[in-house]
């Protein structure tokens, strides 16, 4: 049960979504160019696999299995699969680049000052760019946020990993600025 | 020196704010609304809880900033000062520390907020409508604190920055000012 009365019966973000529509809003709105507009290098599904494993860090079951599904989605994989790279995506068969912007993402949800120039050399020497650089910071800052807001209110979480498959679809195509608390 | 290209004459967040404006706009919106908005916590309480989470986070940029918006708004600088070094004896209402210490807990990590914690907030006052604000407060300032940091961003090189800031965070606030920034380059 979550820590103060949310009026509604909606799991993780959604409850608190519509809870406070209005910051719900620039909350949305920031997924959506983060995760989901398509005027970026990086993939849908490589964005949503850096905000899977930052949740995944964090032990935020709702937003690692909301993410988790998605990233599946888009690149064309199962749960089995996206749980594999989650805990060792180091032997995953992704790209070099991916893994240098994991590496980036997962010092930055240890803390900022983690992320190393070492780190940042090897993102470029395997073709990251800049903006790539930067996306990855901030999906991974933004996902310490809604981890952080999803558990420190103590919302609940649907347990069946399935539920978030089936729902993945519906939010790729519709995105996060529509109906999210629907 | 940061990991990417930002304009040298826009330290820590504010470098980063104007190299990618549309991530921006949704980040300011939400500061704004969270600690400008319409909310039965004062501006000066949302500064601290701020600056509590951003100096438990070490990020000094971020703890410079809002300390120096929470002194103009609390009208001292002991009060901040106090709360960063130890918020059970801060001059500060028995309400305000219970928030102030879930927010410490949420940026350790979500889990670590015990209904404990609430039931103590609750006791001392605080409504569902103040913790839930904490708690997005504290979780939004991890979010720049990580931003901030995780980009390597330089700090300011004069120490006037900080109230210059923190005067226009108060009459300003969160915004993009609408003729940018270009006026804070240096002229010599």
């Amino acid at each position: 049960m979550a820590h103060i009365k949310l009026d509604n019966e909606l799991p993780g973000i959604r409850g608190l979504m519509a809870y406070r529509p209005e910051m719900a809003e620039p909350l949305n709105a920031l997924a959506e160019v983060l995760l989901r507009d398509d005027n970026n290098t990086l993939t849908r599904g490589e964005r949503e696999l850096i905000g899977a494993y930052v949740s995944y860090l964090n032990d935020c079951f709702f937003c690692q299995n909301v993410h988790g599904a998605l990233a599946g989605h888009y690149l064309k994989c199962d749960i089995d699969e996206v749980e594999q790279i989650k805990q060792d995506f180091q032997s995953a068969e992704i790209s070099p680049k991916i893994k240098a912007l994991l590496s980036i993402a997962g010092s930055v949800q240890k803390g900022g000052k983690q992320v190393t120039a070492g780190q940042i050399e090897n993102a470029k020497g395997a073709g990251a760019t800049d903006i790539e650089i930067h996306d990855t910071v901030l999906i991974a800052a933004s996902f310490c946020m809604f981890n952080r807001y999803v558990d420190g209110l103590g919302t609940w979480a649907p347990q069946d990993k399935q539920f978030y498959v089936e729902r993945a679809p519906r939010r790729a195509e519709e995105g996060y600025k529509s109906s999210v608390y629907r | 020196m940061a990991h990417i290209p930002v304009e040298a004459h826009l330290p820590g967040i504010t470098g980063l704010l104007e190299y990618r404006k549309d991530t921006a706009q949704p980040i300011r919106e939400l500061t704004q609304i969270l600690l400008r908005g319409p909310s039965t916590l004062t501006e000066g309480e949302r500064e601290l809880i701020a600056t509590v989470v951003s100096n438990g986070n070490k990020c000094k940029f971020c703890t410079a900033a809002h300390t120096a918006a929470a002194d103009l708004y609390l009208g001292d600088k002991e009060t901040c000062e106090m709360v960063k070094t130890d918020i059970s004896s801060a001059p500060v209402s028995e309400k305000m520390k219970a928030l102030l210490i879930i927010a410490d807990k949420v940026r350790e990590g979500g889990k670590l907020v015990t209904t404990a914690h609430i039931e103590k907030a609750k006791a001392e006052g605080a409504t569902d409508l103040e913790i839930h604000d904490t708690v997005l407060i504290a979780a939004l300032f991890c979010l720049y604190n990580k931003y901030v940091d995780g980009l390597g961003t330089a700090l300011p090189e004069e120490a006037g920055y900080f109230d210059v800031l923190a005067d226009r965070l108060i009459n300003h606030g969160y915004m993009r000012l609408p003729q940018g920034y270009d006026h804070l380059k240096k002229t010599n």
